[in-house]
């Protein structure tokens, strides 16, 4: 075995994993990648049915409801303009709020309800996800260290 | 005073972490012996002083010093004193200080301990270990000072964050900043190698032992931060590839190819200029762990800064590190000179395969963790890639890592005879089949996928034992032979098979966690729920008081049969002060399977709502993750890392023949 053979192998081997690699990474980026809406987006964008997304906002105040089941809860998000309802059957993070900032993570029904397969847990009440912020900017329902919206600190 | 004796220690040690930046590289390349030793000085003397800070820091949280801006925004007086000084680092300020201090805890240690290196790469290693300290200390005087007062002081505190309020998270962070920036020091070396043009056996040893003990420390950083999140966000998930944790993969598969891929530089001297590039790699990655989760660009726990000027700061100190040392193997790494020649099918070229995969499994989590701030940044649409991106590209690339793990011991170094190894791991296959079989036959119908994992987790764990057995000659010499070869075998061939071993043991806790069972329903006092052969009985609720939170206190008992097993109290904390709550979970584990409580949010019609999980084998993950460390110690315990690396002719005789 020579140098060159040598070299010619780890180089074949080298590229023959990157190959396999690429294909791999491009067909699960394809088919998983998450996009983000706001309420406002959901209703403008025309999301289609079934397909994976986040939406974030506002739990609305007034809006949840639990079932008998104890299980599951229903409740809308919103952003100021507009607002969806959302379904999540499962545990809620520890601080699911009324009037604080979610982002949920399922996709649309038919009816136009939100069926949520994960509520999304912010570990800070003082903190707000930055995607809602950017969707409250959005929807002009932001103001700079609001108390209502909390803001990021 | 003595906040600002801290505040005046950690300018002093910038200055001379400037000057150990430049005088001893300056005196590697004048051969002047007097300024390279002023590299070893300045190295400990740099340490004393940022230890000095952090020790002012820590006595401004215990004394709950209030005129200090950092400790009013995250300390309390009616906090517990743990948490007063884990509070500490529970903080981007104090939490960079930490960095620093392990950084220049580090650089004196190679100072310390360097005694029998050639003195011009001390001094080079020393000058680099001195340039990240003072970008680092930089960093955070310009942007994220600890030390500063506000006047007039309030009379208390804001706190911290309740779920870091938790005795498993109070040592992440200290055991991860052990592993991200122990891989400094294995970057120092390969930049100074660099410098010098000059890689051989000799320099992979004084390396390795660095990298063993970084990598020892970021595992098990990352297994307690996981086990954290497994217990107390309640729901039992253990990993969740979110970003956050991902910053802290990327470095740790670098780590685990960069300790295997310079065994071949110190035994064969080859793939010299590749083990150069993965060191800088696998510190590259620590930095942009560091900035993923430091900078407020991701949106968790972790990210206290959103000040914008820090990720700016940390974004240019990691193009200069990144940029500087890729420019400065560009330049030098042709001139490194290869070595030993090997066939593909060696041991050699398994652990190229080896390093191949892991570089690559690094490579797509790095892909699937930045691409979406990429698309933000670009102003793209926002999106997350969440865990079946990573499923359907990690999986992939881990299963035939596994199968080589178990092959490769068995190869001999330049040319292996696969046929032979394989036979020798006929017991191996045999276990593999039978736990896949007895698997399909107990789960029928259950995943086969997990049942795969346990066949892999019997294959590598059989691997393990195979070489070991191979390495004592079981059953083939007496057993007084193998048992003096048993004790004669090197400590680091151990630390192998340990290791080994571990990886086994967390594969089937990853596997076993797919056959977990859930309960999720409301329970009044007298309910019981039945679920994997346990009954639960659910008595009431009490209200208890912490030392700075109230809550309500379950109170389950649980039995199987008639036998009561255990009483768990899981709890729904609530921190006034915060106005948050918590959940503190029950876990009754017998170490083969965890029964996990945590109760919700009464309806306030006398019910509650609980979550029971069984989780069979989850414990095994951490136990897996706690051997395979205990390997890295065993093997960083080896003699060989003590004797003179300039004489090592002298330990070869003394270990084993299979050495």
């Amino acid at each position: 075995m020579t140098r060159k053979r040598r070299r010619l192998y780890l180089v074949l081997g080298g590229l023959g994993t990157l190959a396999v690699v690429s294909g791999l990474v491009l067909s699960a980026m394809s088919d998983n990648l998450v996009f983000f809406y706001s309420p406002s987006d959901l209703r403008a964008k025309d999301v289609p049915e079934g397909r994976l997304v986040r939406i974030g906002g506002l739990v609305e105040n007034g809006s949840v409801t639990h079932a008998d089941d104890g299980r599951t809860i229903d409740f809308r998000v919103t952003d100021g303009k507009e607002d969806v309802p959302v379904t999540y059957t499962g545990p809620l993070p520890d601080l699911f709020r009324e009037g604080q900032g979610v982002v949920v993570e399922g996709a649309l029904e038919r009816d136009g309800n939100f069926q949520a397969s994960e509520v999304l847990a912010k570990h800070d009440e003082k903190y707000m996800p930055p995607e809602v912020v950017d969707a409250l900017k959005r929807a002009g329902r932001w103001q700079e260290g609001a108390k209502t919206a909390g803001g990021p600190q | 005073m003595i906040v600002e004796l801290g505040h005046f220690a950690l300018v002093l040690a910038l200055v001379i972490s400037l000057a150990q930046a430049s005088l001893p590289l300056w005196g590697a390349a004048k051969h002047q012996l007097g300024m390279m030793e002023l590299g070893r000085g300045a190295a400990i003397a740099s340490f004393v002083l940022v230890a000095l800070a952090f020790a002012a820091l820590i006595n401004a949280y215990v004394t709950s010093d209030f005129s200090v801006v950092n400790v009013v925004q995250n300390s309390h007086t009616d906090k517990p004193l743990l948490y007063k000084i884990t509070g500490v680092w529970g903080n981007h300020e104090g939490s960079m200080v930490l960095w620093v201090f392990i950084l220049t805890l580090f650089g004196a240690a190679v100072a310390w301990f360097g005694g029998n290196l050639p003195p011009e790469l001390r001094a080079r290693v020393l000058a680099v270990q001195g340039m990240i300290g003072s970008g680092f200390l930089l960093f955070i005087l310009f942007t994220s000072n600890p030390f500063l007062r506000e006047i007039p002081a309030p009379a208390n505190g804001q706190g911290l964050n309740p779920v870091l309020q938790d005795p498993g998270l109070a040592f992440h962070p200290p055991f991860l900043y052990l592993g991200y920036v122990g891989f400094s020091v294995a970057f120092s070396f390969a930049v100074a190698a660099l410098i010098e043009g000059r890689v051989d056996a000799a320099w992979a040893r004084w390396v390795r032992p660095w990298t063993l003990a970084a990598w020892c420390a970021l595992t098990i950083g990352i297994a307690m931060g996981s086990w954290w999140a497994y217990y107390t966000l309640g729901w039992g998930g253990w990993w969740f590839w979110d970003p956050v944790e991902n910053a802290s993969l990327m470095p740790w598969l670098a780590g685990t190819a960069l300790i295997h891929s310079s065994i071949v530089v110190e035994k064969r001297d080859t793939l010299k200029s590749w083990t150069v590039l993965l060191a800088i790699i696998t510190f590259s990655l620590s930095l942009v762990g560091t900035f993923l989760v430091r900078s407020g660009v991701l949106t968790s726990v972790h990210a206290f800064a959103v000040d914008p000027l820090r990720g700016t700061f940390i974004l240019l100190l990691i193009l200069v590190a990144v940029g500087g040392s890729l420019t400065l193997y560009a330049v030098r790494a042709p001139t490194l000179k290869g070595g030993g020649l090997f066939a593909p099918v060696s041991r050699e070229g398994a652990l190229v395969l080896n390093n191949l995969l892991l570089s690559c499994a690094a490579a797509t989590v790095f892909l699937g963790t930045l691409y979406p701030l990429f698309l933000d940044a670009v102003g793209g649409p926002k999106v997350s890639v969440g865990y079946p991106f990573f499923n359907r590209t990690f999986a992939p690339l881990m299963v035939p890592l596994l199968v080589a793990v178990a092959v490769g011991p068995l190869l001999a170094w330049k040319r292996g005879d696969l046929l032979g190894a394989l036979q020798r791991l006929w017991a191996a296959f045999a276990a593999a089949i039978v736990v896949a079989l007895v698997g399909l036959y107990v789960t029928h119908g259950g995943p086969v996928l997990a049942v795969f994992g346990f066949a892999l987790a019997a294959w590598v764990a059989g691997g393990a034992l195979t070489e070991w057995a191979e390495r004592v000659r079981l059953f083939r010499a007496g057993p007084s032979e193998s048992a003096r070869r048993a004790i004669r075998l090197p400590r680091a061939a151990y630390g192998m098979t340990v290791a080994h071993l571990g990886l086994a043991v967390a594969v089937a806790g990853f596997a076993g966690s797919a056959f977990e069972q859930e309960r999720i329903q409301e329970m009044r006092p007298g309910d019981v729920v039945s679920m994997a052969g346990y009954n639960l009985q659910f008595r009431g609720v009490e209200e208890v008081q912490g030392a700075n939170f109230s809550a309500d206190q379950g109170d389950f008992v649980l039995s199987r049969g008639p036998e009561t097993i255990a009483v768990l109290h899981p709890e729904r904390r609530f921190f006034p002060l915060q106005q948050q709550t918590t959940a503190k979970t029950a876990i009754h584990t017998n170490f083969f399977a965890d029964y996990y409580l945590a109760i919700g949010d009464p309806d306030g019609k006398g019910a509650w709502a609980v979550r029971a999980y069984w989780k069979p084998l989850v414990p095994w993950i951490w136990i897996g993750a706690v051997i395979m460390a205990a390997g890295g110690m065993m093997s960083l315990s080896d003699r060989r890392w003590r004797v003179g690396a300039a004489q090592p002719a002298r330990a070869r005789p003394l270990a084993a023949p299979a050495e």
